[in-house]
């Protein structure tokens, strides 16, 4: 049981797109905090895109549902694009069955995925070792 | 409704019990709901809890999220409160696991509807239910 | 009279034991595999939980039932007849069968006949609560070994195909209830997940109605896709059907639909290959 606060959450830059993840334990402060943070990288520096890797939520709340939804609408009135990849199976059914709706959050299978709605191309020859990093 | 509210948060065992069955439960236990570091703690605890009693990985998210809902509700609008694990057994010897989440203060209908709809229409898993007590 | 009893299950405890083994085994009712030694377990197990029961101040006929130790040892008794393939009348048997074991241990201590039927009055007060517990959980025991079959069955009637790279289809046979819609979205979603899929067609060919419930557990279905990350498709939709859905005023109009499998298959390749680089919940249908 981690009882401190966690560091902030990183955000990577690759071109004009900001990668990002979320990890397990997404307490509330650090939720606002990760919010505060990302939208002011995407007005900094010009984001067009922004990628979540959410593969290490292993529940997402009404709570947490909320900030993303709140993300994706910030993110597009700054004129950046979110994409929200690689949401475990027991987690997407615990939605549904629940209720808690991610109106307008856009969703990718992967990273990589996420990546190539963004406008990433990979290499016809990925390399070695890039490809499997996000599978569990 | 009256103000004091109380939920409880039944499922009626395990979809595999089988490994579980003959070991002696935990003993209930009770954890506070006063600030958001104890949503968390409440999410770690019902989340082992959820493993204990042999609850496939989808099952633990669907108990582990409603819990997480309820907690949250208690410490946002029900000025805080408790969250108990119990571990009742069937007369079948099934195990299962129950949550009480008891709050001090109003603020309980709109979640009650979230949660009915999900559970109260599991099936397959157990036919679990959401109890509004006292 | 409970004195009596305790005495004789403390002092005799073996003998009750054996003598209770031996009647399980004469009834020949036990048609399982459930062997003497295991037998002989159960009862050691039991004569002891039966102790500390009459021994608390507990009334006669709530002795079984309200001493934690005794209750249990009922309790596994009869689950494990009932898994073993045991009729429930003959778990029930069994367990009544203990009642000719301890008055055969008190016949031992008196002579006295109304002191020996006032004994049996009271094992009977005592047990047969216990034999109708054991009804019960037999009972119990069956129905889950009932559900977790019907569970397996679900399953494996339920098979995830990929039918094209990136192109998953599940055809669905039968109703749509809660619990299929459940076992249909672990598999589906697990599925698109190991394949790294970015369709899945669901094919309701052997569906034979669509109520506002199957609809609604297929617009879940749809949206526990689309959460992965993965479009669906929704195929096998017949005339009449489609003609219920309208009349039923359901809407799925959010829903990507075709009539046969192929069609489907087509208009998935078409979703994967796409007019533009963006992939996903674009404007490609």
């Amino acid at each position: 049981m981690t009882g401190q606060p966690q560091p902030g959450v990183p955000i990577l830059r690759l071109g004009d797109v900001l990668v990002t993840g979320l990890l397990n334990e997404l307490d509330d402060r650090t939720a606002i905090a990760f919010t505060e943070e990302l939208t002011e990288r995407i007005s900094a520096e010009g984001a067009r895109g922004v990628l979540i890797d959410i593969s290490r939520l292993e529940v997402i709340d009404s709570f947490v549902a909320r900030t993303l939804m709140e993300l994706t609408t910030v993110a597009r009135l700054l004129g950046a694009r979110v994409i929200v990849a690689g949401m475990r199976p027991p987690v997407a059914i615990t939605l549904v069955e629940l209720g808690i709706e991610l109106v307008g959050v856009e969703t990718a299978l992967n990273p990589e995925q996420g990546m190539a709605a963004l406008g990433w191309r990979q290499a016809p020859q990925p390399l070695e070792g890039a490809r499997r990093g996000t599978s569990r | 409704m009256a103000p004091p509210g109380e939920y409880t948060l039944a499922s009626r065992g395990a979809k595999r019990p089988a490994r579980a069955e003959n070991r002696r439960p935990p003993a209930p236990a009770t954890y506070p709901v006063r600030t958001e570091e104890d949503l968390l703690t409440v999410r770690h605890a019902v989340r082992a809890a959820t493993v204990e009693v042999g609850f496939g990985l989808v099952d633990q998210t669907r108990v582990v999220t409603a819990a997480s809902e309820l907690a949250r509700n208690a410490y946002v609008h029900g000025r805080g409160g408790t969250v108990t694990l119990e571990y009742p057994r069937e007369p079948g010897g099934r195990r299962g696991l129950r949550l009480v989440v008891k709050d001090e203060g109003p603020g309980i209908a709109d979640l009650d509807a979230a949660l009915t709809d999900g559970f109260t229409t599991g099936g397959a898993w157990a036919t679990g239910s959401v109890a509004l007590v006292g | 009279m409970r004195e009596r009893l305790t005495r004789a299950l403390h002092e005799r405890g073996e003998e009750i034991a054996d003598r209770w083994v031996e009647l399980q085994m004469e009834q020949a009712l036990l048609d399982t595999d459930i062997g003497e030694a295991e037998l002989r377990e159960e009862a050691d197990a039991l004569i002891e939980a039966l102790v500390p029961g009459l021994r608390s101040g507990v009334p006669v006929d709530r002795v079984v039932t309200s001493t934690p130790g005794l209750h249990e040892a009922v309790v596994g008794l009869s689950l494990r007849r009932a898994r073993a393939g045991a009729t429930p009348t003959a778990t029930s048997l069994a367990v009544l069968a203990l009642k000719e074991a301890l008055l055969k241990a008190v016949q031992r201590d008196t002579r006295d006949a109304e002191e020996l039927f006032a004994s049996a009055v009271f094992m009977n007060r005592l047990l047969d609560v216990a034999g109708a517990l054991s009804f019960e959980t037999y009972v119990e025991g069956r129905e889950e070994i009932i559900r977790r079959q019907s569970q397996q069955l679900m399953e494996q009637s339920t098979p995830v195909v990929r039918l094209w790279r990136q192109v998953l289809a599940v055809p669905l046979i039968g109703t749509l209830d809660t619990a299929r819609t459940q076992v249909v979205m672990e598999n589906l979603l697990q599925a698109i997940q190991d394949h790294e899929a970015l369709v899945a067609i669901v094919d309701i060919t052997g569906v034979p109605t669509v109520d506002t419930a199957v609809a609604q557990h297929l617009m879940q279905t749809v949206n526990a896709v689309r959460l992965m990350g993965a479009d669906c498709v929704i195929s096998g939709v017949r005339p009449s059907i489609a003609q219920t859905i309208a009349q039923l005023g359901i809407d799925l109009s959010t829903i990507l639909t075709r009539a046969t499998l192929a069609d489907a298959l087509a208009a998935a390749i078409k979703l994967i290959d796409g007019p533009g680089p963006d992939g996903d919940e674009g404007d490609d249908r």
